[in-house]
């Protein structure tokens, strides 16, 4: 979200964009608008939003997303 | 009402007042873990083979949730076993998870009681759901639908298209609001055992041990306490987004030392001695940093890894602090 902000450059979020298949999941799964699609591929649009819960992990058919997600 | 694959519960969507009254006491941290509905599939309104399947947890906060938000809408609803825990959490632990939803697909035998091969999932849940697989193990397709159940009906009614805002999380003031009674139902067995000490503490003086000072320098210090958990879990919270710092445990001593201020007076207020007044103000303002730096596990924003970075930084202050309190409370005994 963009009003609460936590600590920078921590994420352990990496696309593999070259993977990516342009399915879109990881944008309707992301609660915090860390993907947008453009020109039909996924892109990190806000990196230090992530708060690593895993779902765009969990949902890419390909694979392209690596995250080590916390606790839970 | 019967279906093809047998009698299934119908339930209402409005809450009635007991409901409520437990809403209002599991969100106080009351009978929480036993707060739970039978897993399985429940119909709202009067649902027909081309109803909506929304997917949820067994916690009945969640599930009374969810039904309230459908309004006048019709839709089947399939509970999962989330050990009575709420969708986003259980998705992280692995409760709300692939294995389950397929199990209570096939359980339920949903291919006889619907037409479509649909299931809406909150997107919360995604977090422990690879939809995909779901597809293959169980030939339903997964959609997942808005964040928050209450934005389902508009979501129904754009033919399952989710705008922006439905699909980001918020931690409005209300939010965070919500959530204090719980963590200081969580404080209270620590706190229980800390008073223990401060009151062993307090005692230690010329004498080596007196019980009066124990009793009278014990309530003063228990008040530094109270000072610190209002501070660390209800003002921080509450204030989050107005106390500067990225970081939790700052953010703790930032409104610890402006609360611990405010407070001295209330807490030791005839005080003469400097070391005592001091340990006192580092009390406040390392319970309240703690306090505040715990409460980023019950924040819809924080990663771990931040987490880990700041805990790694601040727990030696912390610890620390605490212990400099200490020494200087048995000192000013003397």
């Amino acid at each position: 979200m963009k009003s609460l902000r936590y600590i920078d450059d921590v994420a352990t979020l990496v696309l593999y964009e070259e993977k990516c298949i342009g399915c879109s999941l990881c944008t309707e799964v992301c609660p915090q608008g860390v993907f947008e699609m453009h020109m039909q591929r996924a892109e990190i649009v806000d990196f230090n939003a992530c708060m690593e819960c895993g779902a765009c992990v969990k949902n890419c058919p390909v694979h392209a997303i690596s995250v080590t997600p916390g606790v839970g | 009402m019967e279906t093809d694959a047998g009698p299934v519960p119908v339930v209402k969507s409005d809450l009635n007042g007991k409901d409520i009254i437990s809403t209002v006491s599991v969100r106080c941290g009351i009978r929480r873990h036993r707060y739970t509905v039978s897993p399985g599939l429940y119909a709202v309104g009067s649902p027909d083979r081309s109803s909506e399947v929304l997917v949820t947890g067994n916690f009945k906060l969640t599930f009374d949730h969810l039904r309230k938000a459908l309004g006048s809408v019709s839709a089947w609803i399939l509970v999962l076993d989330t050990k009575g825990v709420n969708v986003w959490c259980a998705a992280g632990k692995g409760t709300f998870s692939t294995m389950e939803l397929v199990r209570l697909i096939r359980d339920g035998s949903l291919e006889k009681i619907v037409d479509h091969r649909r299931l809406i999932l909150p997107q919360l849940g995604a977090t422990g759901v690879t939809a995909g697989q779901v597809r293959n193990e169980s030939g339903f397709r997964v959609v997942y639908g808005p964040v928050r159940a209450r934005d389902i009906p508009l979501f129904l009614q754009n033919k399952r298209k989710a705008d922006k805002t439905m699909r980001q999380v918020t931690f409005t003031f209300l939010e965070r609001l919500v959530l204090t009674p719980v963590e200081l139902h969580m404080a209270i067995k620590p706190t229980a055992l800390a008073i223990l000490v401060l009151f062993m503490l307090s005692g230690i003086g010329p004498g080596l041990f007196s019980f009066q000072g124990a009793w009278e320098r014990g309530i003063i210090s228990i008040g530094a306490l109270f000072a610190g958990l209002v501070s660390g879990t209800l003002l921080a919270p509450v204030l989050l987004p107005f106390i500067p710092s990225r970081k939790f445990a700052l953010k703790g001593i930032i409104i610890g030392s402006l609360f611990a201020t405010v407070s001295m007076p209330f807490v030791h207020g005839g005080a003469d001695s400097i070391s005592a007044m001091a340990s006192l103000f580092i009390f406040i303002v390392m319970v309240s940093s703690y306090l505040t730096m715990n409460f980023t596990g019950a924040t819809p924003f924080t990663s771990p890894s931040g987490v880990e970075k700041e805990m790694k930084q601040f727990l030696p202050v912390q610890m620390t602090g605490v212990l400099v309190s200490a020494i200087l409370w048995i000192y000013s005994a003397f």
